[in-house]
C-alpha cells in the first residue's frame, strides 16, 4: 500500500488541463524514468505511446503485482487485463456487437434515450446537474439496452461505482466485488433465460464455448467502460465547450463540424488519462532508452494528447481541426476501446440534442465550485450544474 | 505524393489487405473510410470492400492504414509493401 494519497502526476489536472509537472516531463523526453512515487517508466510522447500500445508482442497488459507482491483482483474475461491469444478470442466474441453497422442500428434507441433526458434535464429546473439528469442516465440506459441489463439495476451499479471512484475509501474493495457479483447474477439469470441483449446473444450463439466467469468479466468491463467513460466524456465535453464560448458558438453555427468536434473533445478531455500499465516481456530499446523485461510503463494518454509535440499540433480546443482524429483518447493497439463507436455516436447525439434544446446553455455555477474525480480510473466531474 | 506506376509505366492499382490475426475489430477503418472498408457481421473484423483501389485513393488509404489501431492494414503499392505506420517496432 502506498502511504500517502498523493496523486500521481499523470492523473492530476488543472481544471481540464495537464499539470505543469507533466508538461515538464513531456518536454524533457518522450519516455523517462517515472518520477518519485511511481514505478518504472512514464511515456508521454505521442509516437512512443502509440508504439508501446501497438506492441502486444513485447508488452503485456496483465497487471503487475501491487507493492508487497499482492496480485490485483482480476477476473477472467476482463478484456483489459489479458493478452493474446485469450484476449483475441474473447474480443472477437463481442466485437460483432460493436461494429459501425451495429451502432447505426442502435442510433434510434440512443436518440430516444437522449430526447427523454433532455426533457428530464429541462424539468429539473435551473441550475440542473447535467451529470445526474443527463449524462449518467443516458450512458447507463444505453448500456442496459445493449447488455440486456434490467434498467432497475442501474442505480445500484452507479452507487457501487461511486464508491470505487473514491480511491482510498475502505468501501472501495467491497464495492468492486459487489459490482462483479452483480454481473455474475446477470449471467446466471441469462443462462436460464437468454434474452435479446449481448449476454443472451453470446449464450445462445456460443453456449458452453464461453464460461460464466468470462461472461461476467466481459460484462463488467463493458459496463465499466461504457457507463462511466461515456458519461464523463459527455459531461466533460460539454464543460470544455462551455469554457470555450467561441468554439461553442462555432459549433452552433456549423453543425456539420460535429464529427470533428467529437474527436477534438475526446482528445481535449482525455477521460482515461493513463491506460492500464504495460509490462515489458523482453528488453525493449525504444526512444533512446532501454526498458528491461519486467519493468512497467505507464502510458500517459493525457500527455500524448495534450502536451506540445514536435508535430506542431497546438493544444488549444479547436473543433474544426482535422488532425485531432489522430488522438489516443480511445487507446491504440489490440486493446483499442471496444466501445469507441458507441461512445462517438452517443457523444454526437448528446451534444446535438443539448445544443438544439438549450440555445442559451451555460455553466450554472462558478468554475471554482466544480469538483473533479481524480482517483477513479476515469477522470470526471462530480456534478455539472448548467443553466440555459 | 509519390506517383504510383506499374511495370508498364501506367498507373497501377493499390492492393488492400487486412491481417485478420491482428485486426481488433475496432471499426475505425469502416467508420472513416466506409468506401473501402466494412466489418464482418460474424466476428466484427474488417473486410476490405475491394481488393484493389485506383492510385488516387492512396492518400486516404494511407491515412486509414496509419489510423488502424492494430496495424492490421497493409497496402500493396507496386514495388513497395506498406503497412500501418510504426506499430511494429520489429
Ligand atoms: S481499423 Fe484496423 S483493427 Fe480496426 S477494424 Fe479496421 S483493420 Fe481492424
Amino acid at each position: 500500500m502506498t502511504q500517502s494519497f498523493e496523486l500521481q502526476v499523470d492523473k492530476r489536472r488543472s481544471l481540464l488541463d495537464p499539470v505543469p509537472e507533466l508538461l515538464e516531463i513531456s518536454a524533457r523526453a518522450p519516455l523517462s524514468k517515472a518520477p518519485g512515487g511511481m514505478p518504472g517508466w512514464i511515456a508521454t510522447g505521442r509516437e512512443v505511446v502509440r508504439q508501446i500500445l501497438g506492441d502486444s508482442e513485447r508488452f503485456s497488459n496483465v497487471p503487475p503485482p501491487e507493492p508487497g507482491g499482492r496480485k490485483l483482483d482480476q477476473h477472467e474475461g476482463s478484456l483489459l487485463h489479458i493478452d493474446p491469444p485469450e484476449h483475441s478470442r474473447l474480443r472477437r466474441l463481442v466485437a460483432p456487437m460493436f461494429t459501425v453497422r451495429q451502432m447505426r442500428r442502435l442510433e434510434p434507441m440512443m436518440e430516444r434515450i437522449v430526447a427523454d433526458h433532455l426533457d428530464v434535464l429541462e424539468r429539473a429546473g435551473q441550475p440542473a446537474d447535467l451529470m445526474r439528469h443527463f449524462a449518467r442516465p443516458v450512458s447507463g440506459l444505453v448500456l442496459a439496452e445493449i447488455l440486456g441489463l434490467p434498467r432497475d439495476d442501474l442505480p445500484e451499479l452507479s452507487r457501487l461505482s461511486d464508491y470505487r471512484a473514491a480511491g482510498h475509501s475502505a468501501r472501495r474493495k467491497p464495492a468492486a466485488t459487489a459490482y462483479f457479483r452483480h454481473f455474475e447474477q446477470l449471467v446466471a439469470e441469462q443462462r436460464r433465460h437468454p434474452g435479446e441483449g449481448l449476454v443472451g446473444t453470446l449464450i445462445r450463439e456460443h453456449g458452453d464455448g464461453v464460461t460464466d466467469e468470462e461472461l461476467a468479466g466481459l460484462c463488467e468491463g463493458i459496463a465499466n467502460g461504457s457507463i462511466e467513460n461515456t458519461a464523463e466524456a459527455i459531461a466533460l465535453g460539454t464543460l470544455a465547450l462551455l469554457l470555450h464560448p467561441e468554439q461553442l458558438a462555432l459549433l452552433r453555427e456549423r453543425p456539420e463540424l460535429m464529427d470533428r468536434a467529437v474527436e477534438e473533445l475526446l482528445r481535449y478531455v482525455s477521460v482515461v488519462a493513463v491506460v492500464s500499465p504495460r509490462t515489458a516481456l523482453v528488453d525493449v530499446a525504444i526512444a533512446g532508452e532501454m526498458i528491461r523485461a519486467g519493468e512497467v510503463v505507464s502510458c500517459s494518454v493525457l500527455a500524448a494528447n495534450r502536451c506540445p509535440h514536435d508535430d506542431g499540433l497546438a493544444d488549444g480546443l479547436d473543433i474544426a481541426r482535422e488532425e485531432s482524429a489522430n488522438h489516443l483518447a480511445l487507446g491504440h493497439g489490440n486493446h483499442f476501446c471496444l466501445g469507441a463507436g458507441l461512445a462517438r455516436v452517443q457523444m454526437r447525439i448528446a451534444f446535438t440534442g443539448l445544443l438544439e434544446r438549450f440555445p442559451g446553455l451555460r455553466l450554472g455555477a462558478g468554475v471554482e465550485e466544480l469538483r473533479f474525480r481524480l482517483l477513479a480510473p476515469q477522470f470526471g466531474v462530480e456534478t455539472l450544474p448548467v443553466a440555459w | 505524393m509519390t506517383p504510383v506506376t506499374g511495370a508498364d509505366g501506367g498507373a497501377a492499382n493499390i492492393g488492400i489487405r487486412v491481417d485478420r490475426d491482428r485486426c481488433a475489430g475496432s471499426g475505425v477503418c469502416a467508420l472513416f473510410e466506409p468506401r473501402y472498408f466494412d466489418q464482418s457481421e460474424e466476428d466484427g473484423l474488417a473486410l476490405p470492400r475491394v481488393r484493389e483501389a485506383a492510385p488516387e485513393a492512396l492518400p486516404v488509404l494511407r491515412a486509414a492504414a496509419s489510423r488502424c489501431p492494430a496495424g492490421a492494414i497493409t497496402l500493396v503499392v507496386p514495388d513497395t509493401r506498406e503497412s500501418a505506420a510504426g506499430d511494429r517496432a520489429d
